[in-house]
């Protein structure tokens, strides 16, 4: 893989476009049969949701990396956050419902200078947070005490490590991020993370660091556990393994890889019904650093709302209404339904 | 015809069963059933099927390996060992022979 060279944003490239990206993604190529036509012959369409059970706040793109792979086009350069109005109107529409679990994601969401705010108002609800670490984040001086932070609080932590290997997470991460994440993996064990005795969950996501689909999860499971603690000393409780799905910065290497349509005719070669049945979207919902909501993050970063409705905002929420809803789905949704399938919380089926 | 091997044939390899849909199903089921879990693991049997498709030298199985090994779990590390396990046979293979031409050269030899 080439060197980093930041967001598709700050390098004005046309896939910043999430039109572009739904232009590529739609582009009439005839091995490429339409999703929904898919979710027809395995009778589930129209994709409905089952429930809220996630509720998904993207509080902001901005982020301290800028991996190859980031379907957010986060980093540095990225401004975009959620203000502290936006977050009130989170926390009114989950105090007016049972959701349980609230997943707070970006970005690297600790950036966000609210952020320990947003987890403390939600534990006063009672419901369960989870953070989407990027691990680096814990060791920068200007967020001194965030690991203690989410230790206090009995934050689920689930972090990005696509390899046990330096080079191959550098290569899709950045240069040095493995033993920054491995440094901060010690920190979060230092404080019971990730250990059998504690009930501070820590739990890892593997991404593919190419063009081709994860390996089982509980096989790849096994070779971290092994290879984390060998090498490191480092232990964890579980592993997500996460498809890429082809949009944003993944799409680009897709594409400049000449690797795209290999990929979509892989993830389309794997459809997996049973997978398709389960997707996260069905039990989730997920609101946008400006409030609207969409069925995933994904949809989120294709500015695909709710319905298509680009109004459907957090101040309108209520369980009953969006738990029940049709999902907006597209060409890129063959990413979780490939396999074994790809969620948030990894392999589905 | 252009090109020997062309990448574009791979995903076709099913028409192989066009003028023969008997002995394809029977190859499909047996390949199905060799690379299926087993007392070897999926990832091994990926690892030989890689290292194979080098002795023997096919672009097409090379290219489905690679895909596959990664798929199974497998990086570059062991990757690359099987390769070399392959061709160190393939090496050893050739030496070996060396005593058929010693035993020859002896029996031409005073």
């Amino acid at each position: 893989m080439a060197a980093l060279i930041g967001s598709l944003q700050s390098r004005e490239h046309e896939l910043a476009s999430a039109g572009e990206q739904l232009r590529v993604l739609n582009a009439p190529v005839s091995r490429h049969p339409p999703f929904d036509q898919k979710l027809a012959e395995s009778g589930l369409h129209p994709l409905t949701a089952t429930g809220i059970e996630v509720f998904q706040i993207n509080v902001g793109k901005l982020c301290n990396q800028t991996c190859r792979h980031c379907h957010v086009d986060a980093g540095p350069d990225r401004k975009e956050i959620m203000t502290r109005e936006t977050m009130e109107l989170c926390l009114e529409a989950l105090a007016g419902s049972d959701i349980p679990t609230v997943d707070i994601t970006g970005g690297a969401p600790e950036l966000n200078p609210d952020f320990r705010w947003l987890v403390t108002e939600i534990k006063k609800l009672g419901r369960h947070v989870l953070d989407r670490c990027n691990l680096s984040v814990l060791l920068l001086p200007s967020q001194r005490g965030l690991a203690e932070f989410l230790a206090e609080n009995r934050v689920e932590v689930v972090a990005s490590l696509p390899y046990f290997i330096a080079a191959r997470t550098d290569a899709q991460r950045g240069a040095g991020v493995f033993d920054k994440s491995i440094e901060a993996l010690r920190l979060l064990n230092s404080l019971g993370y990730g250990k059998p005795e504690t009930d501070l969950a820590l739990n890892l996501v593997y991404n593919p660091t190419g063009a081709f689909l994860p390996p089982p999860q509980e096989a790849v499971e096994a070779d971290f556990k092994r290879e984390l603690l060998d090498r490191h000393g480092v232990v964890f409780n579980s592993l997500y393994a996460i498809t890429n799905l082809p949009i944003s910065r993944f799409l680009e290497f897709l594409l400049e890889s000449n690797n795209y349509d290999h990929y979509m005719e892989r993830l389309i070669q794997a459809y997996n019904p049973r997978a398709a049945a389960g997707v996260m979207c069905r039990n989730m919902i997920s609101v946008g650093w400006e409030g609207t909501l969409y069925d995933c993050d994904f949809n989120q970063m294709l500015d695909l709302p709710v319905w298509g409705d680009a109004s459907a905002h957090i101040r309108d929420f209520s369980a009953g209404t969006f738990g029940s809803r049709r999902i907006v789905t597209g060409q890129h949704c063959y990413g979780c339904t490939a396999g074994a399938g790809s969620s948030c919380g990894g392999a589905t089926v | 015809m252009a090109d020997y091997y062309n990448n574009q044939d791979l995903p076709r390899f099913g028409d192989m069963g066009k003028n023969a849909p008997e002995l394809w199903e029977k190859f499909q089921s047996w390949y199905g059933a060799v690379f299926a879990e087993g007392a070897l693991t999926a990832r091994e049997k990926s690892l030989i099927a890689l290292a194979v498709s080098h002795a023997v030298q096919c672009p097409y199985c090379i290219d489905a390996y690679t895909q596959d090994c990664l798929e199974k779990g497998s990086n570059l590390d062991q990757m690359s060992e099987a390769v070399h396990v392959a061709s160190a046979i393939r090496g050893g293979a050739s030496l070996v022979h060396g005593l058929q031409m010693r035993h020859a050269a002896e029996k031409l030899s005073m």
